[in-house]
């Protein structure tokens, strides 16, 4: 990782600060939709961004190969791409694997070679694990020991395409209107530091978790020592990095909803706890208690998605904008309501949601796996 | 034997303000001035005066100064004052030296040399008096993660959390035993913490039942003498404390002496009136870890589990592994007491040669719980020469949960630090227990002193966190990406886990 980190933060800085601006769109019933209005939603927000980062997350995007591990895997060198070749020719059966097919035309600044491979791990490897904590894994060695290669996007039947350059820049050099989905997740980066690594530009993701983020942490430095002590090495030195490591501690390993990880996120605050009926206030305390070092503290919008749903979260006293809307069976998540209202004139709904209250939006196929019964309820969409 | 030790001290008296009110020969408790009827003057002896300003602070027309000896030995870097005295007075009783409060030398302090950020355009300050900014401080074991689960479209609760200590802002009083101070001292003290909500130690010398009304903001102390422990007083408390080292004297016993040990501190604490309290160096039932364990689930069955057990050690070299060997024993609260940590009473030299910072000895520990990820399964209050909100935001910063401060409340009660606590005869009413001399401290004024204190501290403490863009206490906890160090070399800010400002 030490190159890329290099490339990515090359004063060695707590982290990297940016500001950006975010959009998100879902189709609630699964139905696969092109790229014409996410990419015109985010490019009417080209003022949030400052041209050093652009990038999407796409879901429901592979369906050839929606039970195969996509890798999407950066290089610096052809020699980091012969060595991360070689482990994963050790470690996966290779299904396929190309060159990430690009426009070269697109504006877009120093790409590095990028590669796709879909994958299945080894048999005889993974037996004694789950396949994503195999998974994990190998892109964590990746990532940190070969030196110039990064993964970037891991998860199945879903695909990250990021890079230094506008978001519409990056969305040409993708050739992203060739691609289908049922949830598209658009980034837009304004980094306070010089144009970069590519793979420092978001969305960030780990396994099926993607995550996109406007704002900083004043938080990091706890949420990345209490991180480390569960594994979780944060080698981006970028607050998202640290996001997307704490839905994975507590939802994938703490096994907690995302409702509750929202909670952890964005608590109440104590005079709010104090005042409710004891049960809930038990829970609350006991939260707070336990998780006190992820709650997320400073200045932030995020959408974070996995295969079923998407959940758009600010900080307690919402400090970055977030707006949700709804038309029919679509669902939207946006910094401004304008980028909703050019894609989606007539809403059935648009609503800003208070400081640090979830908005969940589910897959209409899936059922709830838990809820809590909060005042968010009714803003809840499943 | 002719005294070779020379006054410390000079008092002058401007004898045209002096009223010859004799408001100082009332208040002070070392004889320092007298009357001369036949002259109409009020006179000093200046060898005994200990620079308390008791005299200054009350004498209506403030006619009275204290000033350093101006009579000098001949310069010499090398042999001070302090050397030649101390040895002077060592020739002239053949006895270690006495001395209370904390460590006075000059080079220690790593607080001075670390500094705080605050937001600037990317993030957005908040000003503490528009916007909630959260101090709320739980103190014990935390679980690893929690167990939910969905019960008829409820969440329930399934980890049972370990006892803890609310308190309302992440400063509590530090031990300071009943027979080293007055009752209305240590009255004071736990008035002042129930107003505030956060917590008093009762030191080592057990507690007054007069007291036991405030139990809910005690915390009860278990030192190697065993002074006052009894069921009653283990139940009585918010949590329990053992004592094993203190950072004023670090592997030494305590020592009250037998003219401090009133009736009424005889009864507390178990023994026969005017003998010496005396607590043994170690706790002779512990000789090693496996002994800590044994103590603690003793304390823990003795109070069935209700209570969190914190284990108090002196910051030294190889604290990082004796507080992971702690928190193993089942410590919920381990408590680190620096080398400026105060006293009733310690021999000078060790108070001023044993120990180490405690900056760096927190540092070391919190670093060295996260590397064995068992930093959540206690919590961290140090101890040890907190002068200011600004020391209380960088140890919190640094990795701790909380600050004990003993010097600073005796400061807010009237205490100016002349370091004569031992002496029994603190002129403020303090650091004795001559019921005379002890009806000076107005228990309800100290108590309101106190409480403002805590105030203005909390206060400023959340003006620091809202720069730095933070709302709650747990978002500082440990995060060292708000500190800098200044004046510090490579291996002073590896320790301390911090960069050079500038980096």
């Amino acid at each position: 990782m030490k190159a890329t980190t290099a490339l990515n933060n090359p004063y060695g800085e707590d982290k990297v600060i940016e500001a950006c601006g975010l959009f998100g769109m879902m189709d609630l019933t699964g139905r696969r939709f092109g790229s014409k209005y996410p990419i015109k939603a985010i490019s009417n927000m080209h003022e949030r961004g400052n041209g050093l980062g652009g990038g999407y997350v796409i879901y429901g995007l592979y369906p050839k190969h929606k039970d195969d591990y996509a890798f999407h895997i950066m290089y610096l060198n052809s020699e980091a791409k012969e060595k991360t070749d070689r482990l994963l020719a050790q470690n996966f059966d290779v299904l396929e694997a190309e060159e990430m097919p690009v426009n070269p035309k697109a504006n877009v600044w120093k790409a590095p070679l990028i590669w796709r491979y879909f994958v299945q791990p080894k048999k005889r490897a993974a037996k004694n694990q789950s396949h994503d904590e195999y998974v994990l894994k190998n892109v964590m060695r990746i990532n940190t020991e070969i030196g110039g290669a990064f993964v970037f996007s891991s998860g199945k039947n879903m695909g990250v395409f990021k890079g230094v350059g506008f978001p519409e820049d990056i969305a040409e050099y993708f050739c992203l209107d060739e691609y289908e989905g049922y949830m598209w997740i658009c980034h837009g980066r304004f980094p306070t530091n010089t144009p970069g690594w590519w793979g420092g530009a978001q969305p960030f993701n780990i396994l099926d978790w993607t995550v996109v983020h406007n704002g900083e942490l004043s938080s990091y430095g706890t949420n990345r020592r209490y991180l480390e002590m569960y594994g979780y090495y944060c080698t981006m030195q970028t607050d998202t990095e640290v996001v997307a490591y704490a839905l994975d501690l507590l939802t994938r390993k703490h096994k907690l909803s995302i409702e509750v990880a929202a909670k952890i996120f964005a608590p109440p605050f104590w005079f709010e706890i104090d005042a409710m009926a004891p049960r809930e206030r038990d829970f609350y305390t006991a939260l707070r208690q336990c998780y006190g070092s992820l709650l997320l503290n400073g200045p932030f919008a995020i959408i974070a998605a996995r295969t079923w749903e998407m959940i758009g979260l600010t900080d307690r006293v919402k400090l970055r904008p977030l707006t949700a809307g709804i038309k029919d069976d679509m669902f939207y998540l946006s910094s401004e309501e304008a980028a909703i209202r050019l894609v989606a004139p007539h809403l059935d709904r648009v609503w800003s949601p208070r400081a640090g209250e979830p908005v969940i939006a589910r897959l209409k196929t899936v059922r709830p796996l838990e809820t809590l019964v909060t005042t968010w309820e009714n803003e809840k969409l499943c | 034997m002719k005294s070779y030790v020379e006054p410390e001290f000079i008092i002058e008296r401007d004898n045209e303000k002096c009223t010859r009110c004799k408001v100082c020969i009332e208040q002070c408790t070392y004889g320092v001035h007298y009357y001369d009827p036949k002259n109409d003057i009020v006179r000093s002896r200046d060898e005994n005066c200990v620079n308390c300003h008791r005299c200054v602070v009350f004498c209506p027309t403030k006619a009275i100064t204290i000033k350093k000896n101006p009579t000098q030995y001949t310069e010499n870097w090398h042999w001070t004052r302090e050397a030649i005295t101390d040895i002077k007075k060592q020739a002239e009783t053949g006895g270690a030296i006495l001395t209370g409060m904390g460590c006075d030398k000059s080079y220690y302090t790593y607080w001075d040399r670390i500094l705080l950020n605050a937001s600037q355009v990317t993030n957005p300050s908040i000003d503490p008096l528009r916007e909630p900014i959260e101090l709320r401080t739980y103190l014990g074991a935390k679980p690893d993660k929690l167990e939910l689960e969905m019960e008829n479209g409820d969440v329930v609760l399934k980890t049972k959390l370990a006892p803890q200590l609310c308190a309302e802002t992440p400063i509590l009083f530090a031990a300071l035993s009943y027979g080293a101070v007055s009752f209305n001292a240590h009255l004071a003290l736990a008035r002042a913490a129930a107003e505030f909500g956060t917590f008093m130690n009762s030191g080592e010398g057990g507690l007054d039942k007069r007291l036991y009304k405030y139990g809910d903001h005690i915390i009860v102390q278990v030192a190697s003498g065993r002074f006052g422990v009894s069921p009653d007083y283990l139940n009585v408390g918010a949590a329990l404390e053992i004592k094993i080292g203190q950072g004023a004297k670090p592997g030494i016993g305590g020592h009250l002496p037998g003219e401090k040990v009133t009736q009424e501190i005889a009864q507390i604490r178990m023994i026969p009136v005017g003998t010496d309290a005396l607590s043994p160096a170690p706790h002779h039932d512990i000789y090693s870890i496996e002994d800590l364990r044994q103590l603690i689930y003793a304390l823990k069955e003795a109070t069935d589990y209700t209570k969190p057990v914190a284990v108090k050690i002196a910051a030294v070299h190889n604290s990082a592994a004796i507080a992971s060997g702690m928190v193993r024993a089942g410590a919920d609260i381990i408590v680190l007491d620096g080398v400026r940590g105060a006293t009733g009473a310690a021999p000078k030299v060790i108070r001023d040669n044993v120990g180490i910072p405690i900056e760096l000895a927190l540092a070391s520990v919190d670093q060295r719980l996260r590397d064995e990820g068992i930093r959540n399964k206690a919590s961290i209050i140090i101890s040890g020469g907190i002068r200011s909100s600004a020391d209380v935001v960088k140890a919190i910063a640094l990795g701790a949960d909380a600050v004990y401060i003993g010097t600073a409340a005796l400061v807010a009660m009237g205490c100016t630090l002349c370091q004569k606590c031992y002496t029994g005869k603190c002129p403020w009413g303090i650091a004795t227990t001559d019921p005379w001399i002890s009806k000076r401290l107005d228990p309800d004024v100290a108590a309101g002193r106190l409480v403002n204190l805590l105030r203005a501290w909390s206060l400023e403490i959340k003006e620091m966190m809202g720069g730095m863009g933070i709302n709650a206490i747990e978002s500082l906890r440990g995060n060292r990406e708000q500190l800098r160090g200044v004046g510090l070399t490579d291996t002073e800010l590896k320790i301390l886990g911090i960069k050079m400002a500038g980096e």
